[in-house]
């Protein structure tokens, strides 16, 4: 498998930032690079009846929707880049499922920014970057 | 189910009626008088006893459904209980399909439209006129109606519609229209406008009217006596916001804050029965005994029975299909697993919550006994036992849970308040869903109804309807009559998906993702 490198972008600028620094890792190490994004989910969350009948269709759309506004751009932003991009699009916990796509593709580091595009909710409440740094299987580089 | 028993609600009604202005009594009254004598019939024949006896053939009805899908489908509630648990934890969920709604979604959403107003009030009443001994019954009844619930979770799953743009829509008419066709049986069409009709009419009484009337009670029971159309306004606008508006937000928040009551409720009955450890012996010895000897109460043993049963039934709505509705949209390939998760419902709301409640009020000593022969005594009319400080229906409960946390009765309050909330956003929907299928999917279609769901969150609130919500609270069970027809007729069906199912988890062709 070729070596790998897992990025957690979100489309905001710090997540740029983190890109970025990714690409210069990946060149210097020769590994390819995976932009990761999560939608935050739980599946122990509650919905109302009218959100759970359009649950499959609202899923579809927010799918469409992370490719189109934040994955394609970032492909584009890389395609002169020099370094082997894929995507990675999944619904769960995000720190959770970053480490889950790490295993997946074998990556063997995790680059992450350390301000995501939640601001106050992450400093309550732990940011991905503290519960990555804590509970990674591989080196995680958190980009300021 | 957060129907309330008559008495319950005919006192609750009577608050609102006080602070009417004359004139708008005369109207309410010629509007009760009209409306008592033509749907009169129909709720006596419903709440009708067989002869002899006060015993509602309607209850037996369900009883004995719930009987013959516990004994056809060989205790099911109890062979796959622990497999319930784990499909609603999520253990067999692949996560590919993460973002989709998941069991203990559907579980959660179902159980937040029927544990509430029955859970609260309506045991207290049971405990009230059956004693002590109505718990044991009502625990019953609550393990068999998980049959009940299992049966009909499954057929929605399976014979529900899925449209091109991947919404869902599902229930009991889906499965009388498809399911009896498929099964070469006849009147599916004529079932499913039935239960249809039926469903809108529960929806907007017992579903709505109902709730709004007791979330108004409560208020004035903190706050003092005020005209019940300012808090029907508050809460069709409020509503109105929600189901037309698509303010999700509101109804987020109150999606969040339902089960967080919900927990609050159970941990402080848990707590206060701790506190009583001592007594906890006593408290069961009471249940059983009453069970079985009655202890004096009014009826006897059979009168334990009938209150039990009832309670139960009305609580958690097994057999009545509306869980049907709910639990339909989930996204799984086997609709038996669905089946699986819903029979946890009665469970929770009957086996552990209304427990709770009824154990909190033994426990507390709110029943007054006779200190020489141990055997309840009765109030006046000798038709309830006597209470501490003669509190009936909500009002015991709130004393039960005062007497150890006095500031308990502003939590209970709010706890009803959102309770019967959700309780309407879940049966606007219901109502919504039968008003489509006889009428067609449509924007304005859909808002006709919407608006006619709002108007009756203001009459609920405002006036006094006794015989309305009497005709409501039939509706619903009118429901359960036609349901239950089709569940008898279609219940080969999920046999055979839970047989091919059940042999596939043993051959480990179905396994755990985690």
């Amino acid at each position: 498998m070729p070596r790998k490198i897992v990025i957690g972008y979100d489309g905001s600028d710090g997540a740029k930032d983190a890109l970025g620094f990714a690409v210069e890792l990946a060149k210097a190490k020769g590994c390819g690079l995976v932009v990761a994004h999560v939608l935050d989910w739980s599946p122990y969350s509650f919905l109302t009846p009218q959100e759970i009948e359009e649950r499959h269709r609202r899923r579809k759309e927010e799918l469409e929707r992370a490719e189109a506004a934040i994955l394609a751009p970032a492909l584009a932003s890389l395609k002169d880049a020099g370094v082997e991009v894929t995507t990675a699009l999944k619904y769960g916990r995000i720190a959770e499922t970053l480490v889950e796509i790490a295993k997946e593709t074998g990556a063997e580091q995790i680059v992450i920014s350390r301000n995501g595009a939640a601001g106050l909710a992450s400093r309550v409440f732990g940011s991905v970057a503290i519960s990555l740094a804590q509970g990674a299987p591989v080196p995680v580089t958190i980009v300021p | 189910m957060k129907i309330n028993h008559k008495a319950a609600a005919l006192a609750a009604c009577a608050l609102p009626v006080a602070s009417a202005p004359a004139f708008a009594q005369s109207l309410d009254q010629k509007i009760n008088d009209g409306f008592a004598s033509a749907t009169g019939w129909f709720v006596n024949f419903i709440f009708s006893s067989f002869p002899g006896t006060n015993f509602p053939w309607i209850v037996m009805w369900l009883v004995i459904a719930a009987t013959v899908f516990t004994l056809y489908f060989g205790f099911v509630q109890f062979r796959a209980f622990p497999h319930s648990i784990s499909l609603v934890k999520g253990d067999y969920s692949d996560p590919n399909d993460a973002g989709e709604v998941s069991h203990f979604q559907a579980l959660a959403t179902a159980l937040s439209g029927t544990v509430g107003l029955g859970n609260i009030a309506g045991v207290a009443v049971a405990v009230g006129i059956g004693g002590p001994g109505a718990t044991f019954w009502m625990i019953l009844a609550g393990l068999m109606g998980m049959a009940s619930k299992f049966t009909e979770c499954t057929l929605g799953v399976k014979y529900r519609n899925e449209y091109a743009d991947g919404t869902v829509s599902g229930g009991p008419m889906y499965y009388m229209t498809k399911g009896f066709k498929e099964r070469g049986l006849p009147a599916g069409k004529a079932m499913a406008v039935l239960f249809s009709v039926f469903c809108i009419l529960g929806s907007l009484g017992g579903g709505n009217m109902f709730q709004a009337n007791q979330a108004h009670a409560q208020i004035a029971n903190v706050v003092g006596d005020y005209p019940g159309w300012i808090t029907g306004i508050v809460f069709a606008g409020i509503v109105f916001a929600v189901i037309i508006g698509g303010l999700k937000s509101i109804a987020q928040v109150t999606e969040k804050v339902v089960p967080f009551m919900g927990i609050l409720y159970v941990a402080t009955a848990l707590v206060i029965i701790l506190m009583n450890a001592d007594m906890i012996g006593w408290a069961i010895g009471q249940i059983f005994s009453g069970a079985f000897t009655g202890l004096g109460i009014a009826g006897g043993m059979v009168g334990a029975l009938i209150q039990g049963f009832k309670r139960a039934a009305f609580s958690n709505e097994a057999g009545v299909g509306s869980a049907a509705i709910a639990h339909s949209a989930v996204r799984t390939k086997e609709p038996i697993t669905e089946g699986f998760a819903s029979l946890l419902e009665p469970f929770i709301d009957t086996v552990v919550i209304c427990t709770m409640t009824a154990l909190v009020i033994v426990i507390t000593g709110q029943l007054v006994s006779d200190p020489a022969t141990g055997l309840y005594l009765l109030d006046e009319g000798a038709s309830t036992i006597q209470t501490v400080d003669g509190n009936k229906g909500v009002a015991l409960t709130s004393a039960a849970f005062s007497s150890a946390f006095p500031f308990f009765k502003y939590i209970l309050a709010i706890a009803v308040i959102l309770f019967a909330f959700s309780t309407m956003i879940s049966w606007s929907y219901y109502g919504l869903k039968a008003w489509t299928f006889l009428f067609g999917e449509g924007r304005s279609k859909e808002v006709a109804f919407k608006v006619i769901f709002c108007v009756f969150v203001v009459i609920g609130a405002s006036a006094n309807l006794g015989p309305v919500i009497d005709f409501s609270d039939a509706a619903i069970f009118a429901m359960a009559v036609v349901n239950i027809v089709a569940l008898y007729l279609l219940m080969p069906v999920v046999k055979g998906e839970m047989t091919s199912y059940l042999s596939r988890l043993k051959s480990g062709e179905i396994r755990k993702f985690k």
